[in-house]
């Protein structure tokens, strides 16, 4: 799975399989502060992910 | 993929589970409510819209100006922030361009003779300068305006008002609320907040779902320590116990009318060097600009 951080500009390869909640508690993020998305498309907490997706985190602490 | 609570739509947001139609019903919803429960625009008034080209301050004007045509104007400030405020401004023109709304941008060097840079080099704090810089700029655009609209949401509510509880400063929690300030002064337009009741996390999903051209990047120069903490407990706590920041807001609302009242009598004199509103001698905007020396 490739993860776009939006915030970083950088590119992470991860190894995994499960829900948007669950691959969030593995990064160690609070999915209050996140929007994900795949293929321009938002997705939620419960939605499957899977190893040949390529995500997008975008931090929703942003502006001024 | 997980399905809307209100249809049998594909859900792209939760909590509340919701299709995009039902999320734009509910952040619409919220929006409308704020303003009719703060009649924070009335019939015929002309708002201003303080615009940077982030997610919050774009929605606000998309709304505003669906909501009342051309009475609701854009208004951005040039602060001079290299690689970051010319690309927002660029993102901002092909916003206003996209959806027909007028919008003019202010500048520091302009209005200021120096810019954000100059300041910084001259040993000034980044955000409190150009808070107060900005904040002097709007207030002078929004001159001839009967309302400035700001892009603050929920969280920057709740975390100003937990801030100033923690520091015990209750005359700055006097001046929050939807609409800001303690009571109308000459020389300022009243400040309102249209996005009051939307979390952040609405609102950015909001601005991505509506396809503006919002980079979801913070300012170089942000700082706020402080706020970075208390934003990450309250985060901690909306995650742990969904629909906490609301019920912060609803509480802080039910006493804000009394702190509004203990501090009613503190007018503002005018600024020796402006004449602008100004709680001491000089405004905030001059003493700021008094570090530097050679600015206008």
């Amino acid at each position: 799975m490739n993860i776009f951080v939006e915030r970083t500009g950088k590119q992470h390869a991860l190894e995994f399989t499960g829900t948007v909640s669950e691959l969030l508690e593995q990064l160690k993020v609070n999915p209050e502060t996140v929007l994900v998305s795949r293929d321009g498309q938002l997705l939620v907490v419960s939605d499957k992910v899977s190893p040949q997706d390529t995500l997008q985190i975008l931090s929703v602490v942003s502006g001024g | 993929m997980a399905a809307c609570t209100r249809c049998s739509g594909a859900a792209v947001f939760s909590p509340p589970l919701l299709c995009e139609r039902h999320f734009f019903s509910l952040v619409e919803g919220k929006v409308s409510a704020a303003l009719q429960r703060f009649s924070l625009i009335r019939d015929g008034e002309r708002v201003a819209v303080a615009v940077s080209g982030g997610k919050d301050s774009q929605t606000t004007l998309f709304l505003l100006h669906r909501l009342f045509g051309e009475r609701a104007t854009g208004i951005a400030i040039d602060e001079g922030i290299p690689h970051y405020r010319d690309q927002t401004l660029a993102d901002l023109r092909h916003f206003c361009m996209q959806y027909g709304i007028l919008f003019r941008v202010l500048s520091f060097r302009e209005a200021f003779g120096v810019e954000l840079e100059g300041l910084l080099a001259r040993g000034a704090s980044a955000c409190r300068s150009c808070g107060v810089l900005r904040r002097s700029l709007l207030n002078q655009g929004a001159a001839g305006f009967d309302k400035l609209a700001t892009g603050h949401n929920l969280d920057d509510e709740c975390q100003s008002a937990l801030m100033n509880f923690l520091k015990g400063t209750l005359f700055l929690c006097a001046k929050l609320g939807p609409v800001s300030g303690i009571s109308p002064q000459e020389g300022f337009t009243r400040r309102v907040k249209p996005l009051f009741f939307c979390s952040e996390k609405e609102v950015a999903a909001y601005a991505f779902l509506r396809k503006f051209p919002v980079r979801f990047k913070e300012c170089p120069h942000a700082e706020g320590s402080f706020r970075s903490r208390v934003r990450d407990a309250l985060n901690l706590l909306e995650h742990e116990m969904p629909g906490s920041k609301l019920q912060i807001a609803e509480r802080f609302l039910s006493f804000l009318p009394l702190l509004k009242e203990q501090f009613a009598d503190a007018r503002a004199g005018r600024c020796m060097s402006c004449g602008s509103p100004a709680a001491r001698e000089r405004c905030k905007a001059c003493e700021t600009l008094l570090v530097v020396p050679n600015a206008a």
